[in-house]
């Protein structure tokens, strides 16, 4: 199909519709952003501390230190997949965002590149906030242990790029907002509870393992795990490989299913 | 390489086994306003969304601007100022921040773009609601700022599909004095729309479009005077009245006839029409009118615009 084969057609206009989206967000910042703010402190709070003193780790780790690389890597997810999967929906169906720009000179390539860089705006700073409240936090919850959880500040835009993408795909399919209880409940909540945040995997069976690979949050778990524990290993590099690939594969299934659906 | 702002030869769309558009062409000239009258469904709309390549042409030959609408989207698009059928106006924007958005998707910033967004809100009677949300606008003021979104970059084009679809009279009466002073100040416009007084009021020159293919082309007076011949008889009489009325008149030379619904239509009858409506029953169910671009349709098709 042409949709899939197509070389994309991406311009200075993916960084307009960042700059329509960032515009909004400033119009609307304190709706937007006081709630996100107190959200993670709460679930520091009750799951570190307060779930926490009922969790003991073979490792010896305290319950809040195990958590963080977890709720910094799943936050971001959903900031993304709030932008890209409601909010491109809306967009796309029930304000005719993407119909009113697509008649302009952006492309529907440079529309879809753009949410996509907007996703990872998003999740980026979520990134950044959480763990800078982890640092803040760290001299009574030990959760940041090693200078090198700095490096989750790049790094966290690859998964915000592939959360935003695996939230796009969804959005061209999507036929109802009613659907997207769906992809809520079949794959960003599973994601949530089995990416590896709340429980370690390496006392689980042989097989929940190999599952567990197949899970893209497993891997950015995994990866902000060791570079908060500054536990430096070959590993990550594979984590790392492996969300980039997924990332890549997931742009190139958005903008062709946004094709499909914009493309009459 | 042609000049004219939009040449269309031969142009087909379909979607999988469904014609929309069924080999048309046309030219639109530089300054006039030119129309695609028609009913729902008759490929107006499409046939503007493949000019604003929003939807590849399946075969045939279509420039803008000498552009090809496949080639050359971007180059195409930026000569265009789109107002589309429904209000995609961004409601998470004030309406002045929809101009400047809007602006910036045509690389311009904001101060390049302002004095554009500052005549276009006053000339639309949109300055004192700049800062306000969207959605407070009433149905009139949001077409306007859809028009005057479409021209903060200076298109060289105007497209408008069904641009007073939906709007209450006075609503509509302004919209049509606000293009008929872009018209004067020599913008090219194209327009759909399925309201023939519409047609009338704006068009320089029109097709009349019907199931993907294009009847008839020419300028909204002559179409009228050829095809309905200048007046129009209108007649409400039912069944039993109807046979041998229709016997009667239909012999006389030069008149024609159409029936829809329950109403008869009588073209062409010129001085012998008092002596028809004579006929009649009761004289007030007989009208007499000047003919219009709804009589042009009707007899070339032999139904209504509206249905």
């Amino acid at each position: 199909m042409s949709t899939f084969t197509t070389s994309p057609d991406i311009s200075f206009g993916a960084y307009r519709v960042w700059q329509r989206n960032r515009d909004v967000l400033l119009q609307l910042w304190k709706s937007e952003f006081v709630a996100q703010l107190l959200e993670p402190v709460v679930v520091i709070l009750a799951l570190g501390i307060g779930l926490g003193r009922f969790v003991e780790l073979d490792s010896g780790e305290e319950y809040a230190a195990f958590l963080a690389p977890g709720l910094i890597a799943m936050f971001p997810m959903f900031a993304a997949v709030f932008e890209c999967a409601w909010g491109s929906y809306v967009r796309l169906e029930m304000q005719g965002t993407y119909r009113a720009i697509v008649a302009t000179p952006v492309s529907v390539d440079d529309v879809i590149t753009g949410e996509i860089l907007w996703g990872t705006t998003r999740s980026v700073m979520n990134a950044s906030y959480i763990l800078l409240v982890a640092t803040v936090l760290t001299p009574w919850l030990h959760m940041v242990d090693s200078p090198w959880a700095v490096l989750i500040i790049p790094i966290s835009a690859v998964p915000g790029v592939l959360f935003s993408a695996i939230s796009i795909c969804f959005a061209s399919i999507a036929r109802a907002m009613s659907q997207f209880s769906y992809f809520f409940n079949l794959v960003i909540n599973p994601m949530f509870w089995f990416g590896g945040a709340f429980f370690p995997f390496d006392q689980l069976p042989q097989w929940a393992r190999i599952l567990a690979w197949f899970i893209p949050l497993s891997h950015v778990v995994s990866l902000y795990r060791g570079l908060i524990d500054g536990d430096l290993r070959w590993g990550l590099m594979a984590d790392f490989a492996w969300i980039t690939v997924a990332a890549g594969v997931f742009y190139w299934l958005a903008l062709a299913g946004m094709r499909r659906r914009l493309v009459e | 390489m042609s000049t004219n702002p939009v040449e269309a030869i031969d142009i087909v769309k379909r979607y999988g086994s469904f014609t929309a558009v069924d080999g048309i062409s046309f030219v639109v000239r530089d300054g006039e306003c030119f129309g695609f009258l028609g009913p729902n469904g008759a490929g107006k709309s499409t046939t503007l969304k493949m000019i604003s390549c929003t939807s590849p042409v399946t075969e045939g030959r279509l420039t803008v601007a000498g552009l090809d609408v496949g080639r050359d989207a971007r180059a195409v698009k930026s000569r265009l100022g789109i107002v589309p059928q429904d209000d995609n106006l961004d409601p998470d924007l004030s309406v002045r921040k929809n101009l400047e958005v809007y602006a910036r998707y045509y690389g311009l910033s904001a101060k390049q773009a302002g004095p554009q967004i500052d005549e276009a809100l006053s000339l639309f009677q949109l300055s004192e609601r700049a800062r306000d949300r969207v959605d407070d606008l009433s149905g009139g003021m949001k077409r306007r700022l859809a028009i005057s979104r479409a021209l903060v970059h200076e298109p060289q084009i105007l497209m408008l599909d069904e641009p007073t679809t939906g709007l209450d009279l006075q609503a509509r009466h302004l919209v049509w004095q606000k293009l008929r002073l872009l018209k004067a100040r020599g913008v090219t416009m194209i327009l759909t729309t399925h309201y023939m007084d519409e047609a009338a009021h704006l068009c320089d020159r029109l097709v009349i479009m019907h199931r993907g293919t294009i009847l008839t082309e020419g300028r909204p007076r002559d179409l009228v005077e050829e095809h309905s011949g200048g007046s129009v008889l209108e007649l409400r009489m039912d069944a039993i009245e109807r046979e041998p009325f229709l016997a009667e008149v239909g012999g006389i030379d030069g008149v024609a006839v159409e029936e829809v619904e329950d109403i008869v239509y009588v073209f062409g009858a010129g001085d012998v029409s008092a002596r028809i409506a004579e006929r009649v029953s009761d004289p007030n169910r007989a009208f007499m009118r000047p003919g219009n671009l709804e009589d042009v349709f009707l007899r070339l098709t032999g139904r209504g615009l509206l249905d």
